[in-house]
């Protein structure tokens, strides 16, 4: 089976992007929090995938990071915010699901026509690996503009990240004390926004980010 | 050694800015500064005679300063050394005139430190040889001047003098900045040794030399970019005025030359017909505003305006005739437009030196308010007749030397081969003599109105005689302007290496000359004497006097009392600054200002006077800079709205353009 590692390595980073669009068309916090950590455990187990091919043992750990941090605590975590909030229902989005799923598919298709002509010397795997980041990267970003909410738009973020550890993984070129350090500022961007979420919520019973717009004096 | 001492002396110029700033507050703190900065700028210029006389080989040094990898370059070959005698001088004069003067100044701790600290920085422009400490040592000569024009900053007037200034000499060094890295080029290295060696191609070089008319333009006073040099000038204390406009202008020609004569290699036929057209426009623009003008060191620095713009004559014939393959003409243009820089930091300082004395004797700049200070102050008067007379290119002065060099030069033009510099040059030549007629009307006005007639204001009767140490000054420098009127010969044989250095040819010899005359190209062609003038207008005036002393009436006549020609005895009456401008203001102003005279008479029975008012507009103003100012103003109105987004439409504005660039990609490639 000469293929397997390549198979496998596109199977996993493939299903991250399928996990995005997934994220898209949640319309319940709860539901999209249940998404995220399949999407971290996809991430989680393309990285090990990798530290396998690339006999790297230091992304075991990355991949233990992505498992534990994201895949578990941040979810539970986030999820805890949401029960107290009473908000697992409401997810307004700013464009309708369709379209934002048109867009989506345009994306990946952009994502692949640039990376894959840019990478034209990588190895296949590299090459395809930086393809889907880069959609998840954006659909992240799509994630991030096209919602209302503040939690889902953490989680568009996270997600975001996500994309970004795909592509480190996959370029055999972050070294562990980067990659840690990006989890840590990614944990306490997450502790800072749910702190911020808290803080607007107490003031506008509310965590839709429009309300902080109107507390700035400004119109849409 | 040469560069050694001067280097040491630029530090003792930078002690002096420190001690200005510990010693500000006591009265002995200006005497120490200023004869420091006296001593050291004496120093420098022997030392920069002895480099230009002696014609050796450049010294040259190189510092561990600045950037690690670079350090800092200095060189001081013909044209830095003759551009250090003219700084010197002018900086040794400023420094023993603001001995006196400076003693008056209310706001010495704004100066104090500054002044020696300028000085510094035109010096070390003029020795840097490397584009890094060129531009540094720019800036930091920029910033100080634009310190000592804020000197009076409660002054509304002086404050945006100052604005102005900022924003064109941030412009100009933006400009200069660009031109340098065009010369460094892609391989980039910024030492003018290695600049010298690089070939470009035409569009490079016609962007180089548009970027230095830019940027040295901006601070020479070009126009249109002159509109900051008539507010700034004036408004620095006058030891610093004469300084601008006599020193730093200078240093501006300097940048230019050696961008485009000597770093730029052969420069293109049509780059001459550029900087001949702006620098015709910018002679009798120059003059003309300075003819409207009645606040005497407004007038002064328009003046100025007018002086860059013959030097730039000078400059681009030299390269027209260059790119001719005539470099005994180049030579003589180049030498005619340095020796014009030369002349023009004597008589520009002198003359802003009388300036002060009498702002400084009667608190007053407006000539309107001034009126018969030759009987007060003559010996000022004295020395402002002479520098009156040169910068009106009178002979035996010289203004007319370096001047009637350049008209030789112009006669040389219908040898050249383009139709293009043949049409164009006798037309600058044509304005070149306009705004010299024009320059003489003007110091008539600016002279008769304010030393001549009757005082027209209190404060112009109470006016006292300045001190020793400025007077010593303006008759230092008065001396200097008779000697190298009458000596023309020496100064043009001391300028010989530069052209020869820049040019590659010089103008002949001229010490061997008989009867001490210049004779520019050939015997046949042309000749001045300037000895045999100078002795002749003596001889004719002394006669005169004598034929009038000797042979007048001595029998008694009865008639009615002369009224010096104003009958009525209210000074207001006598002819005034405005009035003295009004025939050429009719002429000329209605194209070039849009002057508009306004008559309001009052109905009969009103005892209400007559008024006249007369409007003038700054076209380079209304045409240039208002359009700017709009479209600057209206692009920030539009994108002022991006301060106010959601954040959700900011992140959509990084997405879009994530997108969009991601998009150029994909079909670039």
């Amino acid at each position: 089976m000469p293929n397997l590692a390549f198979d496998t390595a596109h199977l996993l980073a493939g299903g991250l992007v399928l996990i995005s669009f997934m994220l898209l068309y949640q319309d319940r916090l709860t539901s999209l929090l249940n998404v995220y950590a399949l999407h971290a455990l996809v991430l989680a187990l393309s990285v090990a995938w990798q530290a396998h091919l690339q006999n790297a043992p230091h992304l075991y750990v990355t991949a233990g990071l992505a498992l534990g941090f994201k895949a578990i605590i941040i979810p539970v975590a986030l999820r805890r915010i949401i029960e107290r909030l009473g908000i697992h229902r409401e997810i307004e989005t700013v464009v309708g699901i369709g379209p934002t799923m048109l867009a989506g598919m345009a994306l990946v298709g952009l994502s692949m026509v640039v990376m894959l002509r840019v990478t034209a010397a990588a190895t296949p795997i590299a090459r395809q690996d930086l393809a889907f980041a880069l959609a998840v990267v954006l659909l992240g970003l799509l994630m991030m503009v096209t919602r209302r909410n503040a939690v889902s738009q953490v989680v568009g973020f996270m997600s975001l990240e996500n994309g970004l550890n795909l592509a480190a993984t996959g370029a055999r070129g972050m070294p562990l004390v980067v990659e840690i350090s990006v989890a840590f500022s990614i944990l306490i961007a997450f502790i800072v926004i749910g702190i911020f979420l808290f803080r607007i919520r107490e003031r506008f019973d509310t965590v839709d980010i429009g309300a902080l717009d109107q507390a700035r004096g400004e119109h849409r | 050694m040469t560069l050694v001492i001067l280097l040491v002396c630029v530090a003792a110029l930078l002690v002096a800015s420190i001690l200005g700033v510990a010693m500000a507050r006591f009265r002995a703190g200006s005497l120490i500064v200023y004869s420091m900065s006296l001593a050291v700028c004496t120093v420098a210029l022997v030392l920069a005679l002895v480099q230009l006389l002696r014609n050796a080989a450049a010294p040259t040094l190189v510092l561990p300063l600045a950037l690690p990898w670079l350090g800092a370059h200095f060189r001081i070959d013909a044209l830095s050394a003759f551009f250090l005698v003219v700084v010197n001088l002018g900086a040794a004069a400023a420094s023993l005139y603001a001995l006196g003067y400076g003693a008056h100044e209310q706001a010495p701790h704004r100066v104090l430190p500054f002044y020696p600290a300028f000085l510094a920085g035109l010096n070390l422009v003029v020795i840097a040889d490397d584009a890094f400490s060129f531009l540094l040592c720019w800036e930091f000569m920029s910033l100080m001047s634009w310190a000592l024009v804020m000197a009076h900053h409660r002054d509304a007037n002086n404050r945006r003098a100052g604005y102005i200034y900022l924003v064109m000499a941030s412009f100009g060094t933006f400009a200069l900045m660009l031109a340098f890295g065009l010369l460094a080029g892609p391989a980039g290295s910024y030492t003018f040794e290695v600049m010298r060696t690089g070939q470009h191609g035409p569009l490079i070089a016609a962007l180089i030399l548009t970027l230095a008319l830019f940027g040295a333009g901006s601070k020479a006073g070009l126009v249109p970019l002159h509109v900051w040099l008539p507010l700034a000038h004036p408004a620095a204390p006058s030891h610093v005025s004469a300084l601008m406009s006599g020193v730093m202008t200078k240093v501006a020609v300097y940048a230019f030359i050696r961008i485009v004569l000597d770093l730029l290699g052969a420069p293109s036929w049509w780059s001459s017909m550029v900087i001949l057209a702006l620098a015709g426009i910018t002679t009798v623009a120059g003059v003309l505003y300075a003819l409207m003008q009645h606040d005497l060191k407004r007038l002064l620095a328009y003046h100025t305006v007018e002086n860059i713009g013959i030097v730039f004559i000078g400059v681009g014939l030299a390269i027209g005739f260059q790119t001719n393959a005539m470099p005994t003409a180049a030579a003589l243009a180049l030498t005619a437009a340095l020796f014009h820089v030369f002349n023009h930091s004597l008589f520009k300082s002198l003359l802003f030196f009388g300036a002060g004395a009498v702002l400084n004797a009667t608190g007053e700049r407006d000539m309107e308010h001034l009126g018969g200070l030759i009987h007060r102050m003559p010996y000022v008067a004295f020395t402002f007749l002479i520098g009156c007379a040169a910068i009106s290119a009178l002979p035996p002065l010289n203004g007319f030397v370096s001047e009637w060099l350049t008209f030789q030069a112009i006669l040389l033009s219908p040898t050249v081969g383009e139709w293009g510099l043949k049409m164009l040059v006798p037309g600058v030549g044509a304005v070149l003599a306009l705004s010299a007629a024009l320059a003489a009307a003007c110091f008539v006005k600016a002279y008769g109105v304010t030393f001549l007639g009757r005082p027209r204001t209190p404060l112009a009767t109470r006016a006292k005689e300045a001190d020793r140490f400025s007077l010593s000054a303006m008759f230092l420098l008065a001396a200097l302007c008779v000697l190298a009127g009458i000596f023309p010969g020496f100064v043009i044989d001391a300028l010989a290496p530069v052209s020869q250095a820049l040019i590659g040819s010089r103008m002949p010899v001229q010490a061997t000359d008989p009867w001490l005359s210049i004779i520019p190209i050939a015997a046949s062609r042309s000749s001045y004497d300037a000895l045999l003038v100078f002795v002749f207008i003596g001889l004719a005036s002394f006669l005169t006097a004598m034929a009038i002393h000797r042979f007048a009436s001595h029998a008694f006549r009865r008639s009615a009392a002369w009224d010096c020609g104003t009958p009525d005895p209210s000074p207001s009456t006598q002819y005034s600054a405005t009035s003295f401008a009004q025939p050429i203001r009719r002429v000329y102003g209605a194209l070039a200002f849009q002057a508009r005279e306004q008559v309001e008479m009052p109905p009969p029975g009103d005892p209400r006077p007559a008024v006249l008012r007369v409007s003038l507009r700054d076209l380079v103003w209304d045409w240039f800079y208002a359009p700017i100012e709009g479209a600057v103003a209206a692009t920030a109105g539009r994108l002022n709205q991006f301060q106010f987004l959601t954040i959700r439409k900011y992140l959509s504005l990084v997405f879009g353009l994530l997108i969009i660039l991601l998009l150029v990609l994909a079909i670039w490639l």
